[in-house]
């Protein structure tokens, strides 16, 4: 069963990417030097309604809480996107997105993914070196939400109900994806 | 003729794909698999990469410190690879096949190489374009890895979640990908 929704959902996941211009280095890198807004709107929308959807579907018991998975905040969090960011804006790609570009025949995106399983092993091969450094100290506790809907994890804003702060961002987001323009 | 979905449209489907995949299994992540597939290839020349234990939970252990950690998970799933997390990401590729296929925006053979906006400031020839994806590719994961996970993972899963970390990624990210895409590429 797993297996099964592991191809479904892979599939899809794969598919939205592609349809909504993501596996196209082109629109990222018009997104971030701001030429072209259209996948920050895409994502932005993406995030907002299934961040509300979410949350209300979590209080309905709908979704179980206890698929959540908060990753831990800590400095190398902000770091290691700021590594990150520079080969996205270079590159265009991310993990996934390059991935999926893969599956439309870019053969710079396979060369992108090499590299990318170079820069992973670099980084398990240096861990040792790094994990008790102040890289790892975790920030506001380490695995936090916002909002207040988890036994699980502590909430960074617990006076007001989860549901209702994560419905109102999710809202906010899709506001902005609605009101930004094309370009800047 | 770009057969992009326009933002609302393609908001929904990929915001669909996210909210499926947690309502369903868990939150969509990509950059560990990059690890799992390291450990697998890595296991094919050394036998301390992944080995049977009894003091890690999870029974499996690693002579690499990263994939021996949390108990030996990651070593454990370099052990099991036809699991969820690998499996989907596979299936990732087939994914965007099957759009590109079926109506969605094409890929020229030129965009193969590289796409328009980098062809235009630094011609076609493949070899410079694969010199710095690889690069560029060896800085992403290495920063996702620091990072605990990258775009999917860590921003969009994780804002979905509301969780903390994912605006901290985010404002690293974007931080620095914003300036350094309207260096390299300007502005037209």
């Amino acid at each position: 069963m797993m297996i099964f929704l592991a191809i479904v959902l892979g599939l899809f996941f794969g598919f939205a990417l592609q349809r909504v211009g993501a596996t196209n280095p082109e629109n990222i890198i018009n997104m971030l030097r701001l030429t072209d807004l259209h996948l920050m709107k895409v994502i932005l929308f993406a995030i907002g309604l299934s961040s509300a959807l979410l949350f209300v579907l979590m209080a309905a018991g709908v979704i179980d809480p206890g698929h959540l998975s908060v990753k831990e905040s800590y400095v190398g969090v902000i770091i290691g996107g700021a590594i990150l960011g520079l080969g996205f804006a270079i590159a265009g790609y991310c993990p996934g997105t390059g991935l999926a570009a893969i599956g439309t025949g870019r053969k710079d995106a396979v060369v992108f993914i090499l590299g990318g399983l170079t820069g992973a092993l670099l980084y398990m091969l240096a861990y040792a070196s790094i994990e008790s450094s102040k890289l790892f100290d975790a920030i506001a506790g380490g695995k936090v939400m916002l909002a207040d809907s988890s036994e699980v994890y502590p909430a960074l804003i617990p006076g007001v109900p989860g549901t209702l702060l994560a419905a109102g961002i999710g809202g906010v987001l899709m506001l902005i994806a609605w009101g930004l323009p094309k370009r800047f | 003729m770009d057969k992009k979905l326009n933002w609302f449209k393609g908001g929904l489907l990929l915001g669909a794909a996210f909210l499926l995949a947690i309502a369903l299994v868990k939150p969509v992540g990509v950059s560990t698999q990059f690890v799992i597939a390291d450990g697998i290839i890595w296991r094919l020349f050394s036998d301390q990469i992944i080995m049977t234990s009894k003091e890690n939970k999870t029974g499996y252990s690693s002579s690499n410190a990263y994939l021996n950690k949390s108990d030996g998970k990651y070593a454990e799933s370099v052990a099991h690879p036809l699991n969820y997390s690998f499996i989907f990401v596979v299936a990732m590729v087939g994914g965007a096949w099957l759009s590109q296929r079926f109506g969605g925006p094409k890929t020229s053979a030129a965009d193969k190489i590289a796409p328009a906006v980098w062809r235009q400031r630094f011609g076609g020839r493949s070899l410079p374009r694969y010199m710095t994806v690889f690069i560029s590719g060896v800085l992403v994961l290495f920063g996702a890895r620091l990072a605990g996970g990258c775009t999917s993972g860590h921003m969009m899963s994780g804002i979905m979640q509301t969780s903390l970390s994912g605006y901290l990624f985010a404002l690293g990210a974007f931080a620095v990908a914003i300036p350094v895409a309207i260096l390299v590429y300007r502005r037209q």
